[in-house]
């Protein structure tokens, strides 16, 4: 493969801070970058389909992206994840707090290169 | 007009830590203290309270606090706003009266009582005229769940605040106002702002919003590099500093542990957040793209650009219904073979209940310690796990399935896999649901009454 075209696997965690809550049945995850020049990464790669894709089974509904350039923030509506939500959910996590760091378990692929010049390499 | 204004936020919701609104008062130079009691269902556990004592129906740990504080407001002229008024705000604002005066403090202060928000009167006739209150998520109409309903309130915003404020009101207590409002209030009264300044209101707004949840913006479940979080045992509820033209810091108390810095003003910032650009409330629309955030200084953060648009023509109502019954019971198995147990254990007593014919809405159960948070997301847990609690909830409108469901779980330890216990809590409690109901309303339909009175 050429060089240019090589990747590398990164969890979000080490791009990203984040915290959740919920209004109703929806959770909302707000990703935010732990350096300015990560910003752009999240933008490309955390879109709502992968996001919905990586919350399978849990969000059963759509999920919403909403840009926030001036925080180097993303925030994500997860609609029906918190199983009805407020007092009529059982789930542990009846509020979405730990949806947060749910995300950050997601893999990413960035190119090598990329990935050497902000030092995640 | 004073250059500086000090809001000091003293509560995150009804529960949090007693002493955090009197350290606020003790800890440094303040102007108001805002108290923000009232979560989405707290209005229907304040209603149902009310019904067994007319004199209950509000946030009870107000009156200790207010005790404890008074004398100091009224000798370093500290105001307060608070949303503890719940369903009985008179009942309140009178409690709040004869602590005044059990402390000597008669005609020293008046206390702003600020009503209006309590709907669930007039139901009937607003379904009759057609407003349907439809679910805001759902989209059904109220009448579905009509004879379940335990209260209605809209929520009302800062205006009303502003006019106890005015009228010369040192204690503003309210029933169901928004959050950012008991913020916003002491601002547009201190710097005069206009109705349609919209810039400054959202600013106000948005001020409001990072200090609500309290010291969640200053170091409290901060995600962002949170081993290095100073002495959290002494956090540092969060303070608005403000200014006329709209910008502001938020800071802590000298000498108190947590961090205000920008990471964890931001972690509030997306906090419960939906659209960004929309931010709705009863006296703006405020647009979170537009807020900057720097340093000013260790444990300062300015805030400024905010940007705002005109509210909307509707009002946003948090009426609360039953809706059944649930339960949740839990047993803890160890190792070996931890999670496998609990996952027998789980197949058996769903085959219990199946055989004894009890039908439920809802039976979810859970590995604590392998998958409860995180769900499939946790991977396959490690083989050798040294303990797993088993949680199994259940909801249903028939109580007594629910009711018997809680008999089937201590039996498990008896009659099922091995290693087992964390049962002595004995059998666990039947709770009525009291579910959530957002919905709208036209702004003319709400009329707050503003009353300022004496002590």
């Amino acid at each position: 493969m050429p060089e240019a075209l090589r990747t590398m696997q990164i969890q979000l965690i080490h791009l990203a801070h984040a915290r959740s809550g919920d209004k109703g049945d929806t959770a909302n995850v707000g990703l935010i970058a732990l350096r300015d020049e990560f910003y752009p990464i999240l933008v490309r790669e955390v879109t709502a389909e992968r996001v919905k894709q990586h919350f399978k089974g849990i969000c059963k509904g759509n999920v919403e992206r909403f840009e926030l350039a001036n925080l180097g923030a993303l925030n994500f509506l997860l609609h029906e994840s918190l199983g009805g939500g407020g007092t009529l959910s059982l789930m542990t996590d009846a509020q979405g707090k730990t949806f947060s760091t749910a995300l950050l378990r997601m893999q990413i692929d960035i190119p090598d290169e990329e990935a050497r010049s902000l030092a995640l390499d | 007009m004073k250059q500086k204004i000090r809001i000091a936020a003293g509560q995150g919701f009804w529960g949090d830590l007693l002493d955090a609104p009197v350290r606020q008062v003790e800890g440094g130079p303040i102007d108001y203290l805002m108290l923000d009691y009232l979560a989405e269902v707290t209005m229907s556990i304040m209603q149902k309270q009310r019904s067994r004592d007319p004199n209950a129906g509000y946030a009870k740990d107000f009156i200790p606090l207010m005790k404890q504080i008074l004398p100091a407001c009224v000798e370093r002229n500290i105001r307060v706003t608070a949303n503890a008024g719940g369903v009985n705000v008179e009942g309140c604002a009178e409690a709040v009266r004869e602590v005044a005066r059990d402390l000597g403090l008669a005609g020293k202060l008046r206390i702003g009582v600020v009503t209006g928000d309590d709907i669930m009167p007039r139901l009937d006739e607003l379904l009759g005229r057609g407003i349907e209150l439809r679910n805001m998520d759902t989209e059904e109409p109220l009448a579905s769940v009509r004879d379940r309903i335990q209260s209605a309130n809209a929520y009302l915003g800062a205006w009303p605040m502003v006019e106890a404020l005015n009228g010369g009101a040192r204690i503003v207590i309210t029933g169901r106002a928004t959050d950012t409002g008991l913020t916003l209030a002491p601002l547009i009264h201190e710097f005069g702002w206009a109705a349609d300044d919209w810039n400054r209101l959202s600013a106000g707004t948005i001020a409001g919003h990072i200090i609500e949840c309290g010291a969640q913006c200053s170091g409290g479940n901060c995600q962002y590099e949170w081993r290095s979080v100073p002495n959290l045992a002494n956090v540092g509820f969060p303070i608005v500093e403000a200014s006329p033209d709209g910008t502001f810091v938020i800071t802590k108390h000298e000498g108190t542990g947590g961090w205000v810095i920008i990471p964890s003003i931001k972690e509030q910032l997306v906090y419960e957040m939906g659209d960004p650009r929309s931010y709705l409330t009863p006296d703006c629309v405020a647009d979170f793209t537009t807020v900057h955030l720097e340093y000013e200084g260790r444990d300062r953060v300015r805030i400024y650009g905010i940007k705002g648009r005109p509210a909307t023509e509707f009002l946003k109502v948090s009426i609360s219904y039953s809706a059944g019954y649930k339960a949740v019971g839990t047993l803890v198995y160890s190792w070996p073979d931890a999670y496998a147990k609990a996952q027998v254990a789980d197949k058996i007593l769903r085959a219990r209940l199946d055989r004894l014919g009890l039908k439920f809405d809802q039976v979810l159960t859970e590995f604590v310690g392998a998958n409860a948070t995180h769900g499939s997301l946790s991977g396959e847990p490690v083989s050798d796990l040294p303990e797993v609690q088993l949680r199994v909830g259940v909801r249903g409108d028939d109580r007594s399935a629910i009711e018997r469901f809680t008999k089937e779980i201590a039996p498990l330890v008896l009659t099922g896999p091995p290693g087992v216990t964390g049962f002595a809590g004995g059998r666990p409690k039947v709770e009525e649901i009291v579910a959530y109901w957002p919905a709208l309303i036209p702004k003319e339909e709400i009329k707050p009454k503003v009353q300022v009175i004496e002590t």
